[in-house]
């Protein structure tokens, strides 16, 4: 399948900033089932970009624009080949062994209602067969809802509630899967089968099983992610590896916009 | 704990009373009245005030910035001593940084089921988002500060490594300035190793692994979180005399993967930074989003190899207590030999049987949290109350993984001036270990710090504990020491990969 994104970014601000500094997680990686066939960032001012790799193998880029500034806009644009292998992850960069990702952090650490969760709907289950239980069970329970995450929400606080974001559902799942000794992670990118509403960036979550490696799973779909996902990058959550971390010098406040396009030709 | 402990100048405690070596140094005791002994203790502590070597005390909320205790009676290190601990320490420091080259790269230590890989990876201060960056001329524990423990004449062990951001140097520099200016004649009755290169010799390392293709004259400097942080007098004074900058975050920018330093001539770039803050407030781009302390970018233009940051980001993991007590191992993984400095036998209470052992023995022990630090969070099983003890058994049940254990030593004693006059006191040692593009170096002198209540084991300045100098005795001519006036006087040196 041949996927065509098109990400802008806008930041506004209400008052001229001196400097802009971010961190961009938003470049796909080759692997065996995923094909770069062209990327372009760009940004519309006078900006130097530099990049780089960091510690989870994730292609980054670095930002520096002076001011004045009163709006940045980041425009990434490319087209992606996918092809399916039901999940299971072949030729993806991995420099960290998997079992750094038992790892929990505040947003994904399980408290006792989702912990015991994740115990009943894995019970007597062999590890693919769990997590595939693990994520049909959180697509049945919770209702999807577009918009903007909200910020700092925890999967455990996620969990008592009837509607969710999708990182809150990949963000559930990663924390039920730690809390039953299964590395997992975070997983960014793009999709083009998302269920009504406008695309946005997606988000969903990889799980390690012994024997098979790294799976993709999408809670928000109920399904493993096949062609029609562009994975972009990893972390242990969803703020590891959001697609821009940013720092500005300057007075007021921000407001951000984002437009995703995504439209696959098989 | 039956026997008297060792006593660093008197000796076991036998009746023919000092070491030979040091029966001048206890006559000076000796003909030195208490008093005299007082005064000039009470002129060093009057000068450190007006320095303003003060200390916050955590916990109390008025008075809090205090200096700590200064006591005037010296410690002294033997040549030949101090010899076979350098050898220790330079041994040690090595290990640490090919740990840290290792752990963050290849990971054959994990891979060879030498250390448990949990152990590293589920430990928040081994730093993913760092891994696979390798350190301008792979140096990542620049400045070490090794505590140590002494039982015997050689018998030396580690209590533990810090190679974060160590402090306490400045002590030893202002203590060693004081015992210089206020008890001359030592000095003439010893040959001492001198101190006071150490602020060359930082420079001299922190110059030696800016990065390649900087130019002749890489630009250093030191940073600090601000006039508010409690080793504040140490930064501004290590700052000062190397003769560099001491910068806030505010200062510093990144631009295109290089650091600046913003003066009123425009912008300047910078090469090397001796950070003296934590790695979570170093850029809040990669480390926490909410930290107003960062440079955002800074981990970038280390990445891009641009900077060099002492000590490198993610040190932690070499230092945390779950990890010190595989050092031995780790010691001998990248060594190829036998630690020369051993730790203390160390209780890991993750270990069931461990745990157990310690419940039956918490009178006996020393109790410690993995991740505290300065004294809190400790048990001193010999000394502590029924309560406190009952206290820290049900904490061990409710999370043993968090908790080590290690057996009460009978710490060595120094003579120290207390109220009742001159009696031994329980003392530690923190000496620094420089490490740099050619090699690794240990300064002749270091910080003892000296727990002033009778019978106590506590040296931690935040608990009652004092300092003293420290003298290094230098070998009688023609054997390993320069004379004084070599800048070198003292330093043992090896080689990076040489066998010395």
């Amino acid at each position: 399948m041949r996927l065509t994104i098109d990400h802008r970014t806008t930041y506004r601000f209400t008052a001229p900033q001196g400097r802009v500094v971010q961190l961009l997680r938003m470049t796909p990686r080759d692997t065996h089932d995923q094909t770069v066939a062209e990327w372009n960032i760009a940004v519309d001012c006078d900006a130097r970009l530099r990049q780089h790799r960091d510690g989870f193998g994730n292609l980054t880029t670095m930002l520096y624009a002076e001011g004045p500034l009163d709006a940045i806009e980041i425009t990434v644009v490319g087209e992606v080949v996918t092809s399916s292998s039901s999940g299971v992850l072949h030729g993806t960069f991995e420099p960290l062994p998997a079992p750094l990702f038992l790892r929990t952090t505040p947003p994904t650490h399980a408290e006792a209602a989702l912990t015991a969760f994740a115990r009943e709907t894995t019970a007597d289950r062999t590890p693919i067969a769990a997590l595939h239980a693990l994520n049909a069970a959180l697509h049945e329970r919770f209702a999807v809802v577009d918009g903007r995450p909200e910020p700092g929400l925890t999967a455990t606080a996620a969990f008592v509630r009837d509607a969710v974001t999708t990182r809150d559902m990949a963000q559930m799942f990663i924390a039920a899967a730690r809390a039953i000794g299964v590395p997992a992670r975070y997983v960014t990118g793009y999709c083009d089968a998302l269920p009504n509403g406008r695309p946005t960036p997606h988000g969903w979550a990889d799980a390690w099983v012994d024997g098979l490696g790294w799976i993709g799973f999408d809670p928000t779909l109920g399904l493993s992610p096949e062609e029609h996902h562009v994975r972009v990058a990893v972390a242990l959550d969803a703020a590891g590896c959001s697609p821009v971390a940013g720092s500005r010098l300057g007075e007021g406040r921000e407001c951000l916009d984002v437009e995703v396009q995504v439209s696959g030709q098989a | 704990m039956g026997t008297a402990p060792f006593d660093e100048i008197m000796g076991a405690g036998d009746a023919d009373g000092a070491r030979p070596e040091l029966r001048e140094l206890c006559g000076w005791l000796t003909d030195t009245p208490d008093g005299e002994l007082r005064r000039r203790q009470q002129s060093a502590e009057t000068t450190f005030r007006q320095l303003g070597i003060t200390f916050a005390v955590y916990g109390e909320s008025e008075a809090s910035e205090r200096i700590i205790p200064f006591d005037i009676v010296p410690r002294v290190f033997l040549a030949d001593e101090w010899a076979r601990l350098s050898e220790g320490l330079v041994q040690r420091v090595e290990a640490i940084n090919a740990f840290l080259v290792d752990i963050y790269g290849e990971q054959r230590i994990l891979k060879e089921g030498v250390l448990p890989a949990d152990l590293i990876l589920g430990n928040a201060q081994f730093r993913p988002e760092i891994a696979g960056i390798r350190p301008p001329h792979d140096v990542w524990a620049h400045i070490c500060g090794i505590d140590l423990v002494r039982t015997g004449p050689d018998d030396f062990f580690v209590l533990e490594d810090n190679a974060r951001t160590p402090s306490g140097v400045s002590y030893m520099l202002e203590n060693r300035e004081a015992m210089v200016r206020l008890c001359p004649e030592l000095f003439a009755k010893f040959r001492v190793a001198a101190v006071d290169s150490y602020p060359d010799r930082l420079l001299e390392t922190m110059r030696s692994v800016a990065p390649r293709g900087c130019g002749g004259r890489p630009t250093c400097v030191v940073l600090t979180p601000g006039h508010y942080n409690s080793a504040y007098y140490e930064h501004s004074f290590l700052a000062d005399s190397m003769g560099v900058e001491l910068v806030e975050a505010a200062d510093l920018v990144v631009d295109d993967d290089v650091v600046y330093m913003r003066t009123i001539e425009g912008r300047v770039r910078v090469d090397v930074i001796y950070r003296r803050v934590d790695d979570d407030f170093l850029d809040p781009l990669v480390f926490r989003p909410d930290s107003m302390l960062g440079v955002p970018g800074l981990i970038a233009a280390y990445a891009a190899g641009n900077v060099a940051i002492i000590n490198a980001p993610g040190n932690g993991i070499a230092d945390d207590k779950a990890i010190y007590s595989y050092m031995p191992e780790i010691v001998k993984f990248y060594s190829g030999s036998e630690a020369r400095l051993p730790n203390v036998e160390t209780y890991r209470c993750r270990e069931p049987e461990a745990l157990r052992y310690v419940l039956d023995h918490l009178d006996e022990l020393v109790v410690k949290l993995v991740d505290g630090s300065g004294g809190y969070g400790m048990l001193v099983g010999p000394t502590a109350s029924k309560a406190e003890v009952e206290r820290f058994r049900a904490a061990l049940i409710a999370q043993p993984e968090r908790y080590i254990a290690q057996p009460t030593l009978a710490l060595s004693t120094v003579p120290t001036l207390v109220e009742q006059g001159v009696a031994p006191r329980h003392v530690d040692f923190r000496p620094f270990v420089l490490s740099g593009a050619k090699g690794v170096q240990v300064v002749p002198g270091g910080l003892t710090r000296v727990a002033l209540r009778e019978g106590s084991l506590v040296v931690n300045s935040s608990q009652g504990g004092g300092t003293k100098d420290s003298f290094v005795l230098m070998a009688e001519q023609g054997t390993m020491t320069q004379s004084m006036s070599g800048i070198g006087g003292g330093m043992t040196q090896t080689l990076r990969g040489g066998m010395l």
